[in-house]
């Protein structure tokens, strides 16, 4: 670990592969703080979750789609904030979902704990209520929760509890989409959405503009512990110029991407990138920038 | 939008029970009445469906609601053709929409699908060309709406109207798509009090929220009941840890004689089929006079011409 530190290496993690022994878990986290560094954990109880495909609730009851509990999150949660307060080590929790999960992060951090924590993008905007199609496309993991964890997710990022929003980017090819909606990979594409459905956040939730765009730069950046995601004088000269006020309906062929697969088709977006500089030369410029 | 109903408010699916209207339910169970004496007929046929094609898409095993379909369709005078997919193209590998295209490329005029994943039908439903018709056979543990409406009119055969009842379904409710279809008919057709009763590991969560009253006793659920309704309860039940053992379900929910007498003396036993004797019900029970079980299956034809002739924009034989 050290080593790959050295060689550039921020943090430590399995990606979306759980973590099924408490015992590497508490060696990698003893191991982890020794050194002062990372791990980055996405906490599912794998054994709670096994077998479903949608939040454990009203929802996936009507349509018969095996859940996933709260549980599943708060549980593996349980056991993470407890080996972290044990080693000292430094965590980085990935993808929450619920608004117990959220409650155990804030008590944690008032704690003292050094934990951060982030949240998926469709997440903030979607629930439960809207797999009633079984449009598999909203196949996702963690499952879109209630209505509820999804307002609880809203107040925790304007309050801080949430350290960053991400875009969770997963393509899928549309084979593995085009089947029911339990046989489906999860996932969807993302990483276009992330601005627009930020900033549509904020405008709903009254958020200034400058707090919303730190969750997607500045904060994730600090989280990483690389100098980004600011403007300033000898600072890296990678910018995005946007308009924040670009009203637009994602259609079969708006994204870029090569996934296509996404939950927002025919969704409202707000705001649009203009073009993207990286190193201080534009890399990306839209159709009809100004 | 409802995907089952065309904008005029016809049926052009049925997908699930969930959402339908009451006067559509009621379309269909007054239609099947009227198809109850083709059966007796000594030609037993109507031309109802003549030079119409019928696919029963049976991506999962099943005996009894295929044959069912069969014998409704060809009452109808439909061509019936039968693809157990389970055993065929499925295991090459085929996706499902392929295998639709090129049995719509037959000219199809109906799918009948039954399929393991909850949804199925739903999905098939959004792919096909508007002339084709998609009737969930069972998908998962969604909705299996045709033995939903066997049941409701079962119910009205026997008991006459559905406003004054006390249904109570008792066993495996979740993994049960016919328990999901039985909740949402009666609860629309107006019966103040549905009963789940089971134990906390086979109910789905907030089970409650679709209008139900949930017991955990049986015989609490079992006093005052017109209707009692058992579940099959699968054998792999207990490898999941749901259950400790089929001798302690039976013994605390299973249905006898006794447990049947807390209910009203002319209360009807009710079973989707098939049963499993001595594990959620017992012989004596499932043979005895307040049984209904056999009518079940008989009408369960009739429900069915009655929904593809519906589909198919027919009217009453």
């Amino acid at each position: 670990m050290a080593e790959l530190t050295e060689a550039g290496c921020r943090a430590f993690t399995q990606a979306d592969a759980p973590m099924t022994d408490n015992q590497v878990l508490l060696r990698a986290m003893e191991y982890a703080s020794t050194f002062g560094l990372s791990l980055w954990l996405r906490p599912q109880d794998v054994s709670l979750a096994h077998g479903g495909v949608a939040h454990d609730g009203a929802v996936a009851s009507r349509l018969g789609l095996p859940g996933i509990p709260a549980l599943a999150e708060t549980v593996a949660l349980a056991t993470i904030l407890q080996l972290a307060r044990e080693t000292g080590a430094r965590v980085h929790l990935a993808r929450l979902s619920t608004s117990e999960g959220l409650a155990m992060v804030r008590a944690a951090k008032a704690q003292g704990l050094a934990v951060t924590c982030d949240v998926a993008s469709p997440h903030v905007h979607l629930s439960e209520n809207d797999l009633i199609s079984f449009d598999s496309h909203l196949h996702l993991v963690p499952p879109l929760r209630s209505l509820r964890d999804r307002d609880a997710i809203r107040e925790a990022l304007r309050d801080g509890t949430i350290d960053a929003l991400c875009s969770d980017h997963t393509p899928v090819d549309e084979d593995v989409k085009q089947v029911p909606f339990g046989e489906s990979a999860p996932g969807a594409s993302g990483v276009e959405l992330l601005l627009p459905l930020t900033l549509k956040w904020a405008r709903e939730m009254d958020v200034p503009l400058m707090q919303a765009i730190g969750l997607i730069s500045w904060k994730p950046a600090q989280i990483l512990g690389v100098p980004a995601g600011t403007l300033a004088v000898g600072g890296w000269a990678d910018l995005c110029v946007f308009d924040e006020a670009a009203e637009w309906i994602v259609g079969p062929r708006t994204l870029t991407s090569q996934g296509n697969n996404t939950p927002f088709l025919n969704h409202l977006m707000l705001g649009r990138v203009h073009y993207t500089l990286i190193d201080g030369h534009i890399d990306f410029e839209a159709p009809h920038s100004p | 939008m409802n995907p089952q109903l065309t904008q005029d408010g016809r049926l052009r699916h049925l997908l699930t029970l969930d959402g339908l209207p009451r006067a559509t339910l009621m379309e269909i169970l007054d239609t099947a009445e009227s198809f109850m004496d083709v059966g007796e007929r000594e030609v037993k046929k109507v031309p109802l469906l003549r030079g119409k094609s019928i696919f029963n898409l049976f991506f999962e095993p099943s005996t009894r609601t295929r044959t069912t379909f069969e014998i409704a369709a060809k009452r109808l005078s439909a061509d019936v053709v039968n693809l157990n997919i389970a055993t065929s193209s499925q295991t090459k590998g085929e996706a499902i929409l392929d295998t639709v295209d090129n049995l719509a490329a037959m000219h199809a005029d109906m799918f009948i699908v039954r399929h393991s994943q909850s949804g199925a039908a739903h999905f098939i439903a959004r792919h096909v060309a508007p002339h084709i018709s998609v009737v969930n056979a069972g998908d998962g543990r969604h909705a299996h709406p045709t033995q939903g409406l066997l049941d409701m009119f079962t119910i009205r055969r026997f008991k006459g109207a559905f406003h004054n009842l006390t249904v109570g379904i008792v066993g495996d409710v979740l993994h049960s798509r016919v328990a999901r279809s039985q909740i949402h008919a009666l609860t629309t057709l107006g019966v103040p009090e549905v009963r789940v009763i089971a134990p906390k590991t086979l109910l789905p969560a907030g089970v409650e929220q679709m209008g139900v009253k949930v017991f955990h006793n049986l015989d609490a659920g079992l006093a005052g009941c017109d209707v009692v309704i058992m579940l099959r309860l699968q054998n792999e039940r207990m490898k999941g840890a749901r259950l400790p053992s089929a001798q302690e379900y039976f013994k605390f929910f299973g249905l006898t004689s006794e447990k049947l007498a807390l209910a009203k003396p002319d209360a009807i036993v009710m079973h989707p089929g098939p049963m499993n004797r001595g594990v959620e019900i017992d012989s004596e029970v499932a043979d005895g006079p307040q049984s209904v079980i056999l009518p079940q299956v008989t009408y369960g034809i009739a429900v069915r011409m009655a929904v593809m002739a519906l589909l198919a924009g027919g009217t009453a034989a």
